[in-house]
């Protein structure tokens, strides 16, 4: 196969292009900090804090295209990436998170109490990254052989959770004009929708149904 | 003479402005008009910022003496004009299809002088004041503008309300060709807001109509605006026109939308958290971009926005908690 000899080269590539849109925040407060220019607006913690979330919805949805992409395609190769995107997935969210209360927040305890009591946008957002925790702390091949393939395949069915909380956060969180949150709920909505569909597919009696009694 | 009274909303020590920023902001729009049209300062080069006319016969006022502005950039570049997209820098990328000349306000409902009116008929009779004021948005961030404005209150009384005034109702221009947002469900459009008549003659309101001594940019609310600086920014509503002196209280567009959020009153109020933002403390936007704006430090919101000296008669013996 073509694509699995290239995986030396594509791997690395994948990798230094998932870290563009960091590398992109990155180079845009710098130019804003010495350049003057406006990438960021003059509010660079919301913009910042927007991205970050952006992002992270955006490697989740890529991580649940990996298979379906694979299996229309008939290129397994795909399913190889999964890992990673997903592990990006995570850097995102929790950078995310990290500049929420770091920088947002400036780790004041008693308000990041309040909201994660009280609002329930950050509630759903915060269920969502505690839930990831797992997911990608047993990402490596070790972790999978340690836990048994069968029980690492029912852990990470939380992407699919994670995933609906993902989009809701976003949902909640804006106040007019949903088409945003709405285009990415709708592309996770098809990403699920398509698992469904093949279980549904699979679990199907190859005869007719039995006629009901 | 001015005979300077201490004032509660007088800027604290650290908001005072330092000869350094006035010197810088000199340099930046020296700079900026140097630079004009060159890839380095996009938002500066777009048709948004079509040259504006300075004005003249502005009477300085003590008000926000002493406040450091917001950069001029910041004020025209960071801005909720939902008309113009959601995106804070949406207004100024998108806002010059908005034609403010000729200007006309229509004045209806329980007042002795009613019709169309032009933006000159209102405005000119009264005098050009700059007023520096802060604005808090709900979203928890504030800045200081120096607003060119004249007095709300002498707007209305050229118009002669009735007693039946009991509310003073205003409405944004209705135009999906001008205010192309307005094609999508993002709120209900014409945009509009109220105040009850004693917060409409409160001598800190105006009617806005430009910023840094000149004319109102159209992303930030040209030809006239709203400006409330008790209250939370969205009830500055811009591009008015159309008032009316009405007898109940009027509706308000964000109080529509989602009405457990957002209230008739929006007074700012360190005390009542909102359900998204907690109201406690805000994030200053001075204009310095990049990482210096990523580290500024958070100030704790005042109650009326610092201006509870004036106002806070206003609602005596009311529940704020019941009137947010």
């Amino acid at each position: 196969m073509v694509i699995k000899r290239s995986r030396l080269i594509l791997k690395p590539t994948v990798f230094i292009a998932s870290l563009i849109p960091l590398g992109w925040l990155a180079f845009a407060l710098w130019s804003d900090t010495v350049n003057a220019t406006n990438y960021m607006t003059a509010d660079p913690v919301q913009k910042l804090n927007r991205e970050l979330g952006d992002w992270a919805l955006i490697f989740i949805i890529l991580t649940l295209a990996l298979r379906p992409t694979a299996e229309v395609l008939k290129e397994s190769e795909f399913v190889a990436y999964r890992s990673m995107i997903g592990l990006f997935t995570f850097f995102y969210a929790f950078l995310h998170v990290a500049i929420y209360v770091g920088i947002d927040l400036q780790f004041d305890v008693g308000e990041f109490i309040k909201d994660i009591t009280k609002r329930n946008f950050i509630i759903v957002g915060m269920i969502a990254i505690v839930l990831l925790i797992p997911l990608a702390v047993t990402s490596t091949k070790g972790m999978i052989k340690r836990l048994g393939g069968r029980r690492w395949k029912k852990l990470h069915y939380l992407i699919y959770p994670i995933a609906i909380l993902g989009a809701f956060h976003f949902f909640m969180m804006i106040r007019a004009d949903f088409t945003r949150p709405s285009m990415y709920a709708g592309v996770i909505f098809i990403l699920l929708a398509y698992r469904v569909w093949k279980h549904w597919q699979k679990s199907r009696p190859k005869k007719p149904a039995a006629p009901a009694a | 003479m001015l005979i300077k009274v201490k004032k509660a909303s007088d800027p604290k020590p650290s908001e005072i402005v330092n000869e350094d920023f006035y010197f810088n902001r000199r340099k930046f729009l020296t700079g900026a008009a140097a630079l004009g049209g060159t890839a380095l300062l996009p938002s500066l080069s777009s048709p948004a910022f079509a040259a504006k006319a300075k004005f003249k016969n502005v009477n300085k006022t003590p008000w926000g003496e002493g406040l450091k502005p917001t950069t001029f950039e910041a004020v025209t570049t960071y801005n909720n004009f939902y008309e113009f997209g959601t995106g804070k820098s949406d207004p100024s990328k998108n806002a010059h299809t908005l034609k403010t000349k000729p200007w006309t306000v229509e004045i209806t409902g329980h007042a002795e002088k009613t019709g169309k009116f032009s933006s000159e008929d209102i405005i000119k009779p009264h005098q050009l004041e700059e007023r520096i004021y802060r604005m808090r948005c709900v979203e928890a961030w504030s800045m200081v503008i120096p607003w060119v404005g004249v007095s709300l209150g002498s707007i209305i009384k050229q118009f002669q309300p009735t007693s039946k005034a009991k509310y003073v109702a205003f409405e944004t221009l209705l135009d999906n060709v001008q205010m192309p947002s307005q094609k999508l469900p993002i709120l209900t459009w014409p945009y509009v807001e109220g105040l009850r008549m004693d917060e409409a003659m409160h001598p800190l309101t105006i009617m806005a109509v430009g910023v840094f001594g000149q004319e109102m940019p159209n992303q930030n609310g040209a030809l006239m605006r709203l400006v409330v600086p008790w209250k939370y920014g969205f009830k500055g509503i811009k591009s008015i026109v159309k008032i009316s002196f009405v007898e109940k209280q009027p509706p308000s567009t964000w109080n529509v939308a989602t009405p457990h959020e957002y209230g008739f009153y929006s007074n700012v109020n360190p005390e009542i958290d909102h359900p998204r933002w907690s109201q406690k403390r805000e994030r200053p936007i001075t204009g310095e971009g990049g990482l210096s704006a990523l580290f500024t430090k958070k100030i704790e919101t005042r109650m009326f926005n610092g201006y509870a000296d004036e106002v806070a008669s206003l609602y005596a013996g009311m529940d704020l908690k019941k009137y947010f």
